[in-house]
Parts: C-alpha cells; sequence; structure tokens
C-alpha cells in the first residue's frame, strides 16, 4: 500500500469537509473491498476518510407502514440480524463469510456496484432509494454499469430506503471462490407491478429482466418464465461459466425465486 | 504516524502506526503476537482472524487505527487463566483438528465467535460459518467434529460418515 492518512470522522458534515478539500481523499466503509485494492496499488488516495464512526450512519429501521431504511455505514451482519423485510436479511446473512459481514457496509458495496454483488439487485428489484450527504436517488438511476454509480467525487451515501413490499425473494447461486454471486436474481412483488433484477450475469452490471416481469406481471408463477429467452449477447463469460450457462442461470434462479416469495 | 490505544487480550497497549497500517501487522509486528497467522493477505483465507469487540474480523483487512479504543481477543488469548487450553483448544487436539496448524489459529477464534452466537450449532451452520476460513491440509471433517465436541454434543453421528 502506498502511504495516506486516515481520519475518523463522527459527524457526516465533517466527513463530507475532509472529502471535498484539496487533499485527494476516498471514503472507507468497511475496507473489505477498498483494502485488498489499496494492497494492490490499484488505488493511491492521499487520505483515507473512515465512515464507520459516524453513528447517525449506522442502524435499520422500520416504520409501521413497512418501510426500512438502512444508514449507508450499517454492516452485513447487523442487516441480516435485524432487518424484518421479505429477501434482506437473508441476502445480507449470505454475503461472503461471517467475517466479512461484520465489516462490510450496505453503502460500501452499493458504491462499489460489483457487478457480481448482492445488494445492487435488491436496491433494484425493491426499487430501493439511495441518500446521500446531497440527494435521493432512485434505484433506476443509480446503477450505470459494473463498478459505475450516479455518485459525484466525494459523495456519501448515508442511507437507503426499502418501499413496503407485497412479498420478495433473492436467489444466489454461489462462486464457491470467490463467495460472491455467480448469478443472483431478486424477484420483488410491489403494489403496481414485479420488478425482477439480475446480479453476476452481465457485462453491464446489475440489470433489470423486463420480459420477466412483463410475464410474471400477469401470471406470478415459475411457468411463466419458463419459455422466455434471457438476451445472453452481453452475458459474462469466463472460467467460471460461460454467457450461455449463466443466461441459462438467470431463468432457474428467478423461478426458484419466484416460487419460493 | 498517529498514536492508537486498544486492549489487547484483556491488557491496555497503545503504539505508534501509519495510516494504512494493518490490525494484522501491528499485532504481529509492534506486539509481537505472531499466533495470528497471515496466510494470504487478500482477505480470503481467514487464518488472520481476531475478534474486535467481540466480532470476528479478518486482521489483515483492518486498519489498526480503527481499533482504537476496542477490545481486541487473539488466539494468544484463549487458553484458560492457569495456562491449560480451553474447550475448543482441547477440542481441536482431541480430535485432530489441526494437521499443519497454520489454519487452526483463525479457526479457534472463529469457533469461539461461532459458539458465542450459537452455542449447540448443527454440522450444516459449523460448515457455513466457516466458510471464509481455508485450511490448506483440507482437514474440515476433523475440524467440525472438534467444534461439535467443544459445544458438547455428540460427534459419533459425523465421524461414522
Ligand atoms: C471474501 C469476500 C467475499 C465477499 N462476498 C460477497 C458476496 O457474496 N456478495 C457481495 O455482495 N459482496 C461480497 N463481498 C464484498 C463485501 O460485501 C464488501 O463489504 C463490499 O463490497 C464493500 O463494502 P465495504 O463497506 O467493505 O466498502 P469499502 O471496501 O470500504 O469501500 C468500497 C468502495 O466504496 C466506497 N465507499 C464505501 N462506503 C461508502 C459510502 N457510504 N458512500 C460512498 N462510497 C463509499 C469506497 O470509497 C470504495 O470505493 C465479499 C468480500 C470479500 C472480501
Ligand atoms: S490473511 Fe487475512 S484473510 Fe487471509
Ligand atoms: S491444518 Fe494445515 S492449513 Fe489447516
Amino acid at each position: 500500500m502506498y502511504e495516506f492518512d486516515l481520519e475518523r470522522p463522527t459527524r457526516v458534515e465533517d466527513a463530507v469537509k475532509l472529502l471535498s478539500d484539496s487533499v485527494e481523499s476516498q471514503p472507507l466503509g468497511g475496507g473489505q473491498t477498498l483494502i485488498p485494492t489499496l494492497k494492490q496499488r490499484l488505488a493511491s488516495p492521499e487520505r483515507l476518510v473512515s465512515l464507520t464512526g459516524i453513528d447517525s450512519m449506522k442502524g435499520v429501521f422500520t416504520d409501521r407502514g413497512g418501510t426500512l431504511r438502512i444508514g449507508g455505514a450499517t454492516t452485513h451482519a447487523e442487516v441480516a440480524a435485524k432487518a424484518a423485510y421479505p429477501g434482506l436479511s437473508e441476502l445480507a446473512a449470505n454475503i461472503g463469510d461471517p467475517a466479512v459481514r461484520n465489516r462490510g457496509t450496505i453503502g460500501g458495496s452499493l458504491a462499489n456496484n460489483d457487478p457480481a454483488a448482492c445488494y445492487p439487485a435488491a436496491v433494484l428489484a425493491l426499487n430501493a432509494t439511495i441518500g446521500t450527504n446531497a440527494r435521493e436517488i432512485a434505484a433506476d438511476d443509480f446503477f450505470q454499469g459494473m463498478f459505475t454509480t450516479a455518485l459525484e467525487e466525494g459523495e456519501i451515501i448515508t442511507n437507503v430506503t426499502f418501499p413496503a413490499v407485497r412479498t420478495a425473494n433473492y436467489q444466489k447461486f454461489l462462486q464457491p471462490a470467490s463467495r460472491f454471486a455467480l448469478v443472483g436474481v431478486f424477484v420483488a412483488k410491489h403494489d403496481d407491478g414485479v420488478r425482477v433484477a439480475v446480479t453476476g450475469a452481465s457485462n453491464d452490471g446489475v440489470f433489470r429482466w423486463s420480459a420477466a416481469e412483463e410475464a410474471l406481471n400477469g401470471d406470478f408463477s415459475p411457468d411463466a418464465v419458463a419459455g422466455l429467452d434471457v438476451p445472453d449477447g452481453d452475458m459474462i463469460s469466463d472460467l467460471h461459466g460461460s454467457g450461455a450457462y449463466r443466461a441459462h442461470l438467470v431463468k432457474v434462479l428467478t423461478g426458484r425465486a419466484v416460487a419460493a416469495a | 504516524m498517529a498514536k492508537v490505544t486498544m486492549t489487547v487480550n484483556g491488557k491496555s497497549v497503545s503504539g505508534d502506526v501509519e495510516g494504512r497500517t494493518l490490525l494484522s501487522a501491528f499485532l504481529r509486528e509492534d506486539l509481537n503476537l505472531t499466533g495470528t497467522h497471515i496466510g494470504c493477505d487478500t482477505s480470503q483465507c481467514g487464518a488472520c482472524v481476531v475478534h474486535v469487540d467481540g466480532e470476528a474480523v479478518k486482521a489483515c483487512t483492518m486498519f489498526a487505527l480503527e481499533a482504537e479504543g476496542a477490545e481486541v481477543g487473539t488466539i494468544e488469548g484463549q487458553a484458560n487463566a492457569d495456562g491449560s487450553l480451553n474447550a475448543i483448544q482441547q477440542a481441536f487436539q482431541d480430535h485432530h483438528g489441526l494437521q499443519c496448524g497454520f489454519c487452526t489459529p483463525g479457526m479457534v477464534m472463529s469457533a469461539a465467535a461461532l459458539l458465542k452466537e450459537n452455542p449447540k450449532p448443527s454440522e450444516a451452520e459449523i460448515r457455513h460459518y466457516l466458510e471464509g476460513n481455508i485450511c490448506r491440509c483440507t482437514g474440515y471433517h476433523n475440524i467440525v467434529k472438534a467444534i461439535l465436541a467443544a459445544s458438547g454434543q455428540d460427534v459419533s453421528a459425523i465421524a461414522a460418515e
């Protein structure tokens, strides 16, 4: 790792100030992605601004209407233990391993937008809103291709809000070496329709499978998706699985998620 | 350099560290607690698992300064006060839960964290919890047996497999 200073502010305003002055700075969440990146010298900030000392960015809150709000620096372990919301606590409980879950945060996962990460699928299917120090960003506008998001330089995710949902389920097909998803599908049934989000499969990162959404709006059953074609043109193809294999998994996992929802 | 103070295995310690100093480096190089092993240094293997405020974390994937004020537990603090092995360590010995022993500190620290939150885990729960702990000698079967035994459960069912 190159040298850098590490700051641990306790208020969002102080973190934002540190991230916007003339010293080249980067936010640090749980470090489960960023520390390995720094070790490989793929990033060289002059300063890291740790967000995990900011209490207002931590916690899981449910309101009476069923809306769930999660602080941006909340660990996967805390979401697994406390999120009374369909699909989400199971998703968090199966990210990586216990030590990763005890440090890694929802804000870090979303800001990173790894094409095989789990939370992006949940946020997109559940039509969540990403709250930052500056604004609110709709899930449909937030993810902009693998490792790319709508976040501006120095902007931090302070919370994520999930609207009430009728039913939802996440199916992760484990890539056992990385413990990420080889493919993951999140299906959510809202009052105004079904949303299906796919992670791990596409070179463009997480995406909505609109053909499945249409079919499931008519008939919310695994059979409704069994006959659909999954576009396999831009599927990730690597030593862990071909594009055609991933496309097939998308369909199978969508059916399983519908059956389990 | 910045000053960091934390409690390690019940003793208050402090030192001067850089921003980039990992908790694993602080434990091993500044405190000479070399029981925390570095297997991969890429967050994959779990040989470096320690407890920070009671939770299992990878010491190679956390900065020393992030443990300011924390209670840190390492393998060196696991034995009983009289120096004898604790129940988990003893069960690893009794059930041959280690071969070369390189992964063992991380395995024992993960097992301790598991048994704290789930005192009687099933075999499947143990295997799920240990997903982040890799044993190059691939002695998983006996590791799982040792943890079942340490939690006071019958190991004959799994031993028969
Ligand atoms: C062995 C292993 C297995 C894993 N398995 C999975 C898995 O199965 N599924 C999965 O989804 N993930 C998995 N991960 C990734 C894990 O979930 C990480 O915790 C996550 O990707 C990054 O979160 P973090 O809090 O650690 O962020 P960091 O590593 O600290 O930061 C990641 C990036 O986000 C930025 N950032 C951090 N917090 C914020 C914020 N609040 N606002 C804005 N920017 C921010 C940082 O500057 C950095 O660019 C795994 C990681 C490991 C090491
Ligand atoms: S040395 Fe830390 S996970 Fe391998
Ligand atoms: S006993 Fe050798 S690595 Fe596990």
